[in-house]
């Protein structure tokens, strides 16, 4: 059985922070295809269009029949863990630090052999679930896990490691007066999160659900506002060096599209918050979560972003907004690969319409905040790169996918 | 189709360069001098030596074309041959080959590698794409954790416990207590086997080989002109090799010596009686013990009961890897695949020293190589014979 995982003690100031380090990173083009998987929590291997063999590890045509269409496609996770062993010397600086380490090989129903990372509730001969989960190289891995989940199963030190889990950690959540502000806070305290750094934007306005939230002892209300700079650099004076998941909820979402709301000044303030409003909270706190990315089992690992699924396809109705939010999108991506080296995961969320005030005249389905805050915690366990929640955005992203002409044509109808 | 015989055609002047743990030097340092001595001790003249093989891990960015340069040489016919530890046994008998046709008069095979201190660990980490994208990011263990991962299923499925395994490597360290060149210079007891620290459950430190630079070489030619040329030489018998053998298999128990196992002592008009030693690829025990099986020394499973009935000493039944093994010389990267050829040439021609197995007239040599994602790819073995 997994041994739980204590709330660490807190830190020796004077000793030093360990510099992170990360698994062998380099992969063959193909092999991106697990990656992709993983990033959303999908499991899938290449299955031969033509003869249907599922094949691992990731080949350029098919080992049985040497056809050339290898698609990635869904498939058993199930298998048996044939044998085990556990590693007590690497060659690779990120696991000398971790050992020992286990690996073993599994054989899948579906078919290949697989190298795996190995759950410790786990024996030699057991019946396994594979799992594809990114490692703090942002490259996927297959992971071996219990087929029924176990006690504390998430405690253990390869799910830990590939999961950015909120449990014992401290998250700053930038605008915590909006709906989805409070509905992350309230998710990550259930989720076992040590602290919350609430953010408050507008000190001069008074919401009661934020007052009820802010008396609970785990809440820290610091006032944060994403236009201006003196308080970030103050917030992150003091609360900087704590701060391992940083959820950025501030968000100004407005209708109107570019003929005939002839109004540049709302959508300055637009971009002031959603575009930049980004850039100056990763200059204040980036650099820091980025040091402290292997600083023990309370380590930073995650850096959130609320966007929308009109981050990737413009909503003429809101042209300005959604324009913002796709370059918010595009920051993330760069913000992404900048703080990959240091194993803090990006993790852009991407709801459909919301069931919030700005959103009074969309129809339904409309998700609700709490809904997203459910898929920001669920995706931080399960170490995802992108989510998207709700079931428009999981239509939009299927048509994305099919036909993104057809898509934009009928977003503008 | 019959394999032809190889009749007429020899292995003369076993070379080996003594080995280093860590040397500054490059590989094609290490294979010049191969080459140097062979070129050398012959009494050839340079360009006599019109075919070369050429093995190595650590040539980069050259191949043996850019060798050739390097070298001055001018062969018409040129290999390079990928196989690790199955590349001694690949290179003789395509050599020989070369050599029967005529495409060749003289081929020098030679195979050798450089070791820095940071060698391994490129070498390791660069191995091949299935290594890269399934393999090293899973811990990194090196060749250690893809063969901990067969050793323990070995173990279990067929009851070889670590003393039989121990027996072996303490067999092969008294042998190498007679080769001046192994770098393991002190006795190894079965104690010392036991207690030693683990690397990768259930690899333990004597199991693993120790890397280091050095290399081998031969030169393939017609017997009469070894003959002429005095030199010490060996008949190729028999040979086979296999590559990507079982690959349905979910984990490997067998090599590719069994799908062609019984052509080989048909080719060689031997049987595994006939066998005086054995030089196989010993990169982990368990392949020793998966050569002794798969090249029907005893049946497959038997491999634990074989050890405990016999000595593997130079003196003992069935002398085994004489020269130490690299298990005791080291392993010097490609050139680890050449080490058991190179000794059976000197046993064969009479020129091993103490390692000298009395009346050696039939030896068998197996290569292995290439752990690619999570089994070893290449198999090779030939049975060699002394002058008649």
């Amino acid at each position: 059985m997994t041994q739980a995982l204590r709330n660490p003690p807190k830190k020796d100031p004077v000793a030093r922070s360990r510099q992170p380090t990360r698994p062998p990173g380099i992969r063959s083009r193909s092999a991106l295809g697990l990656t992709a998987a993983a990033a959303e929590g999908r499991f899938e291997l290449q299955q031969c269009a033509e003869c249907g063999t599922v094949q691992y590890p990731p080949r350029e045509v098919c080992v049985h029949c040497l056809a050339e269409h290898l698609p990635w496609k869904p498939v058993s996770p199930l298998g048996k863990l044939l044998v085990s062993t556990t590693l007590h010397h690497s060659n690779d600086l990120y696991f000398r630090e971790r050992l020992p380490w286990r690996v073993g090989t599994v054989r899948m129903q579906a078919g290949p052999s697989v190298v795996a990372h190995v759950h410790g509730d786990l024996a030699d001969g057991d019946d396994v679930r594979l799992a594809l989960k990114l490692d703090r190289s942002g490259q996927a891995v297959m992971l071996a896990l219990p087929t029924k989940n176990t006690p504390h199963m998430e405690d253990d030190k390869i799910l830990r490691e590939t999961a950015c889990d909120p449990k014992f950690r401290r998250a700053l959540v930038t605008d915590g007066k909006s709906a989805v502000g409070m509905a992350v806070t309230q998710a990550l305290l259930d989720a076992g999160a040590a602290e919350v750094f609430l953010g408050d934007p507008q000190l001069w306005r008074k919401e009661p659900a934020f007052e009820k939230l802010a008396a609970d002892p785990r809440i820290k209300v610091v006032p944060l506002d994403v236009t201006d700079t003196d308080s970030l650099e103050r917030a992150a004076g003091e609360y900087g060096g704590k701060v391992e998941i940083l959820v950025n909820t501030a968000d100004m979402e407005r209708e109107g599209g570019l003929l005939h709301a002839k109004d540049v000044n709302t959508a300055r303030n637009l971009l002031d918050i959603n575009v930049l409003g980004m850039m100056r909270l990763a200059h204040a706190f980036g650099p820091a979560m980025c040091a402290r990315a292997a600083d023990g089992t309370r380590n930073a690992v995650a850096w959130v972003n609320v966007l929308s699924i009109y981050a990737q396809m413009n909503l003429p109705a809101r042209a300005v907004w959604s324009a913002t939010k796709a370059a918010a999108l595009s920051l993330a991506q760069g913000l992404r690969a900048e703080m990959r080296p240091s194993g803090v995961r990006v993790l852009n969320v991407f709801p459909g319409p919301l069931d919030h005030e700005w959103e009074q005249l969309t129809p339904p389905p409309r998700v609700a905040p709490k809904a997203v805050a459910q898929a920001i915690v669920g995706a931080l366990k399960d170490g995802l790169e992108e989510v998207y929640v709700g079931d428009v955005a999981k239509e939009f992203r299927d048509r994305l996918a099919e036909n993104p002409k057809g898509l934009e044509r009928e977003l503008g109808a | 189709m019959a394999r032809q015989s190889y009749d007429g055609i020899v292995a003369a002047l076993p070379v080996t360069i003594p080995y280093e743990r860590y040397s500054t030097h490059a590989a094609h340092w290490w294979l010049g001098r191969a080459l140097g001595a062979l070129v050398r001790q012959s009494g050839l003249p340079k360009d006599a030596v019109d075919g070369v093989c050429v093995s190595s891990f650590t040539l980069a960015p050259d191949t043996a074309v850019g060798l050739m340069q390097h070298l001055g040489m001018s062969p018409r016919w040129l290999d390079h041959i990928p196989t690790g530890g199955a590349s001694g046994v690949v290179g003789l008998r395509r050599a020989a080959r070369a050599v029967q046709a005529g495409d060749a008069g003289v081929v020098a095979c030679i195979s050798g590698d450089a070791n820095h201190v940071d060698s391994f660990r490129n070498t390791v980490s660069q191995f091949s794409r299935f290594a890269q994208d399934g393999v090293y990011p899973y811990g990194a263990g090196g060749p250690n954790a893809s063969f901990a991962l067969l050793t323990a299923h070995y173990m279990r499925t067929y009851g070889a416990t670590r003393e039989d395994f121990g027996k072996l490597c303490v067999a092969q360290r008294d042998n190498a207590l007679r080769y001046p060149h192994a770098l393991m210079k002190k006795p190894l007891t079965l104690q010392q086997y036991m207690e030693a620290r683990v690397i990768t459950d259930p690899i333990h430190l004597f199991d693993c080989v120790m890397p280091c630079a050095g290399a081998e070489g031969f030169l393939v030619m017609e017997e009469t002109r070894a003959k002429d040329l005095g030199l010490p030489y060996a008949r190729i018998l028999g040979t086979i090799e296999r590559h990507n053998a079982w690959h349905e298999d979910p984990i490997q128990t067998r090599g590719g010596w069994t799908m062609d196992v019984d052509e080989l002592y048909a080719q060689a008009g031997a049987t595994p009686a006939d066998i005086d030693f054995m030089q196989a690829y010993d990169d982990y025990p368990v392949i020793n013990f998966m050569q002794i099986e798969d090249l029907g020394l005893c049946a497959k499973g038997e491999a634990p009961d074989y050890v405990r009935r016999n000595t593997f000493t130079v003196d003992g039944t069935l002398p085994f890897n004489t020269s130490g093994g690299q298990l005791s010389v080291g392993q010097a990267g490609a050139a680890g695949g050449y080490l058991g050829t190179v000794e059976a040439l000197r046993q064969l021609s009479n020129t091993a020293g103490k390692t000298q197995v009395a009346d050696a007239r039939i030896g068998l040599v197996s290569g292995f190589g290439m752990i690619n994602y999570d089994r070893g790819l290449c198999t090779a073995a030939a049975i060699l014979g002394s002058a008649k």
